[in-house]
């Protein structure tokens, strides 16, 4: 089915590393990429469409929806997915969402997680509707957000006490 | 943000404990059902009807199958067993034979190398319809006036109750026709399996993410016409379900494409697909009225209610007994005269959410107490404490009440929550109705509070023995549980560990993965998992409990009767014997397997009488929202919350419940709907069928309710249901406070509001 046209090998740079993509067909997404060819499955897909934010990553500095990422076109960017954000332990941010119980299903999660990290990297001392409004790209049909909302707060208390 | 949760040493019952399985859903290890792989695997994909009703004149998949990398297509005429399968009434063909009776019915099915290959196969299939007009009025179905669009007819169940003096007429009436719209669960972890086939040929493993194995196992064997020992399921991480699991969708697609192909099978809806590929909440039409004294005493009430199964049975039949038996709502009511219908149409089909028939019914009867509460010139709180049930009140099937019913506690506490702030003067605008669209004017936004008190009934109904099987291993000090509960989010992980350290003190806890080699579990549904597994879990540990101790009393030459887990020791209640429980269990294995049943129930007679129901949960809630009046738009500023949860075995979990379940209440109150213009579904994405953010999530304050039921395993009642139930119509009345208008329908749109 897929002609040689249709393929292609190139290199992703995630998470510090260069990774080659072989035999890929042109049309996949930066998501499919991660996930199914270069063993990266914690960004999660939920609607294919960037609305529910599941499989944010954090591309050149900015906070995208890799389902909407044509995975071809992210050569030579610097791409950070949850698998990246740290190596081994586990980030305050990260540490705050079991804290406070921001985790049911966890579906939403690792997205959400890119997501704060992201905001709190920008801008380090939010206010409660800079939060909400930073993370309403994000849909997690669990929780409906307050312990999320907590989980945040209580990473900036943290942070603005070091 | 306003509750605080205190946390204990020990994670025992009644402690927040975190979930075992948070560290891996935080870095993105934890395995989804769509996160699983197999070596050689191919993908699946379903082609479906794009009619709501229409012939099927041919269908060839012979280019289909030319294309390079596809491996199969199957049609009807591939499956070797039971051509069709349904939760309660199996009448759902697996593909599509001759006719098509909703938009989205799956036809047929491809595997391939790659999804996109998938796609052009799925493309490459030239399916001939002849196309019908579609039955989409459930009226239609009660009249007999359009012909059959199933063997089985159109009427899916009709119930009628006959409860007292129906010549009873009151000096108050009011009467209204009320609509609720049809809710999607949305999960965010879309339906997914791996199908392994056996190398024979003569069976398969499938990691699958549901809401009930055993059930899944049992349908997919049929339709395969294998044994069901052959079928091996594992539970994959699930990414919620809150209903939309405990049909069948994927299974046996997924399992078929394996059988005939040799090759692991993986399958994974898009969203689009999602929307087609699992029940709804049903729509509905509730007539209703209310005769009351002159102060407000409920006297009898009538009711019609019409629920649009759509083409297929589903759960239908127990979502309309739910709805039937709850229109009265938490009040004591003592004459009725209630018809329900279920209709088949050619309408997606309908079956379980999150409420499951109750979130209609209660929609309509807290609408009719507001109306009774303005007829009666009562507030809206003082017409519900005065009808509000207690413990040993009837319900109109004439099933007592034996729940412990804190109606009017539940009324009162959440009175006395405090309303939030009036507006500031300069308000931020990201909180005005209209949000992030920055279309609010200060000027045009009225505030307005509303209520909404609601009845649940737990477990499964109608005489239908849901148990649920658990096993404890006590070996050298560690516990091992076994059990087949489906983990979707709710945090049954977290709680078995919690009951197994407080019967047994230990601390160290495994959880096996959950799989069809224990007995089932049931469904995780009908707020039902902790009473029942937990009831499970509790009664394997006290299984193992009496063993230990009779080996400690044989040790030290005591009556085991007289020992007591005291923290993580053993006690001699009558001497001094204090030795660890890790001590005690020392080069020894004890394993129990135990299987919780509740109380049998009844069916309904013809006047829908009968002990149908198991138990019961209540909660109230009031919101207050603030709307523009000119946009019609929507913010719901707070939803104050007084719970009845028997016993919080977990209160960050149990917080996690009614924070959600409430998000959902809001979402069917002003935005969640799927659009249907004669039977063709016009939003089938996230980005039509618009969902609560965190921009639209309103403060919550929570009072968890802590009265013990003696008649639930560990005091506690199931809390998943009751915060999505009320919350609606608190904030449909919460409008029609702020407006004047009628709201008779959710989700309320702007044009309900300023047309």
């Amino acid at each position: 089915m897929r002609t040689m046209s249709e393929t292609q090998i190139y290199s992703l740079r995630v998470n510090g590393k260069l990774r080659e993509v072989t035999d890929a067909w042109l049309g996949e997404s930066l998501l499919y990429v991660l996930r199914e060819r270069l063993g990266l499955p914690g960004s999660k897909g939920a609607c294919e469409q960037g609305e529910c934010g599941s499989c944010t990553v954090v591309m050149d500095g900015a906070a995208v929806c890799s389902c909407l990422v044509l995975a071809a076109s992210a050569v030579g960017a610097d791409i950070t997915t949850i698998e990246g954000l740290t190596d081994g332990a586990l980030t305050d941010v990260q540490q705050a969402f079991i804290d406070e119980g921001a985790v049911q299903c966890g579906f939403c999660t690792p997205g959400l997680i890119v997501a704060v990290h992201h905001l709190l990297d920008n801008t380090p001392k939010p206010s409660e509707m800079e939060v909400k409004e930073a993370l309403s790209g994000n849909i997690c049909r669990c929780t409906g957000y307050g312990r999320i909302f907590a989980a945040v707060t209580r990473v900036i208390d943290q942070r603005a006490q070091q | 943000m306003s509750t605080s949760v205190v946390r204990t040493r020990r994670d025992t019952l009644g402690t927040s404990a975190l979930r075992p399985d948070g560290g891996a859903k935080v870095q993105g290890s934890f395995a989804f059902s769509s996160d699983v792989w197999a070596d050689n695997m191919l993908w699946g994909a379903t082609l479906r009807s794009p009619h709501p009703y229409a012939r099927i004149i041919s269908i060839d998949t012979s280019e289909a199958i030319k294309i390079a990398g596809v491996e199969t297509v199957l049609t009807a005429e591939d499956v070797p067993g039971k051509l069709t399968y349904g939760l309660i009434d199996s009448d759902q063909p697996v593909f599509a034979s001759g006719v098509v009776r909703y938009m989205g019915e799956p036809v047929a099915a491809v595997a391939a190398d790659h999804p996109e290959t998938c796609r052009r196969a799925l493309a490459a299939i030239r399916v001939e319809y002849e196309v019908l007009e579609p039955h989409v009025n459930p009226e239609d179905s009660i009249s007999g006036s359009v012909p059959p669009i199933h063997p089985n007819g159109n009427l899916l169940r009709h119930q009628r109750i006959v409860c007292g003096d129906t010549s009873v007429t009151g000096p108050v009436m009011v009467e209204c026709e009320y609509e609720i719209g049809m809710q999607d669960q949305a999960f965010l972890g879309l339906e997914a399996a791996l199908a392994i086939p056996d190398s024979d040929g003569g069976g398969l493993e499938m990691i699958v993410a549901t809401q009930w194995l055993h059930e899944d196992r049992k349908q997919i064997a049929l339709c395969l016409g294998l044994p069901e020992e052959n079928i091996r399921l594992t539970l994959g991480g699930v990414g919620g379900a809150f209903g939309a699991r405990e049909d069948i969708s994927l299974q046996v697609h997924a399992s078929l494409l394996a059988l005939r192909t040799g090759r692991p099978i993986k399958m994974q809806y898009s969203r689009e697909e999602s929307f087609f590929g699992h029940v709804h909440r049903h729509p509905a039409k509730i007539w209703v009225r209310h005769h009351a004294s002159n102060d407000g005493m409920i006297l009898k009430i009538e009711a019609r209610m019409v629920f649009d199964g759509g083409a297929y049975a589903s759960t239908s039949a127990a979502v309309l007994i739910n709805a039937v038996t709850h229109i009265q709502g938490p009040y004591r009511c003592a004459n009725a005269i209630v018809d329900g219908f279920a209709a088949r149409t050619n309408n997606p089909p309908c079956g379980a959410m999150r409420g499951f028939g109750v979130v209609q019914a209660c929609f309509a009867h807290e609408s009719q107490m507001d109306k009774l509460a303005q007829a009666c010139g009562l507030s809206p709180v003082e017409i519900r404490l005065r009808n509000a049930m207690r413990t040993g009140d009837r319900l109109i099937t004439g099933q007592p009440v034996e729940s412990v019913a804190p109606v009017e506690r539940c009324i009162r506490e959440t009175d006395a929550i405090a309303l939030p702030p009036q507006m500031t003067s300069s308000p931020h605008e990201l909180s005005l109705p209209g949000g992030s669209g920055r279309t609010a004017d200060r000027s045009h936004i009225v505030r307005g509070i509303g209520w909404g008190v609601s009845i649940k009934n737990l477990m499964y109904s109608e005489t239908f023995d849901d148990y649920a099987t658990a096993r404890c291993r006590l070996d050298n000090g560690v516990v091992t549980l076994k059990f087949a509960t489906s983990e979707v989010g709710q945090g049954f992980v977290t709680l078995a560990p919690q009951i197994a350290r407080s019967v047994l003190g230990v601390d160290t806890v495994i959880v096996d993965p959950m799989d069809t080699t224990i007995g089932s579990a049931g469904s995780t549904s009908a707020s039902r998992q902790t009473w029942m597994s937990g009831g499970a879990v509790d009664g394997a540990c006290r299984l193992v409990r009496e063993r230990l101790f009779e080996h400690v009393a044989q040790q030290h030459n005591l009556d085991p009767l007289q020992l007591e887990i005291d923290d993580t020791d053993i006690i001699d209640t009558r001497g001094t014997l204090r030795i660890s429980v890790s001590k005690a269990s020392a080069g020894v294995a004890f394993e129990e397997t135990f299987e919780h049943h509740h109380r049998p129930t009844e069916d309904l007679d013809e006047n829908g009488q009968g002990n149908c129901h198991v138990a019961f949960a209540f909660v109230a809630h009031r919101a207050v929202v603030d709307v523009d009046t000119e946009l019609g738009l929507v913010k719901v500023v707070q939803i104050a919350t007084a719970q009845d949860v028997g016993r919080a075995l977990n209160p960050l979990s149990v917080l996690g419940q009614i924070e959600g379940g409430i998000a959902q209440g809001l979402g069917l109150a002003v935005m969640e709907e799927i659009l249907m213009v004669n039977g063709i579904v016009k939003n089938p994405s996230f980005t039509d069928y618009l969902l609560p953010t965190a921009l639209d999530a309103p403060d919550v304050v929570a009072i968890l309710i802590e009265e013990p039921d003696p008649q639930a395993p560990l005091g506690a009642k199931g809390v998943g249901e009751p915060p999505c139930i009320s919350v609606t119509p608190a904030i449909a009345a919460a409008i029609r406070d702020a407006t004047g208008r009628a709201i008779t329908r959710v989700p309320v749109r702007p044009s309900d509001i300023c047309l």
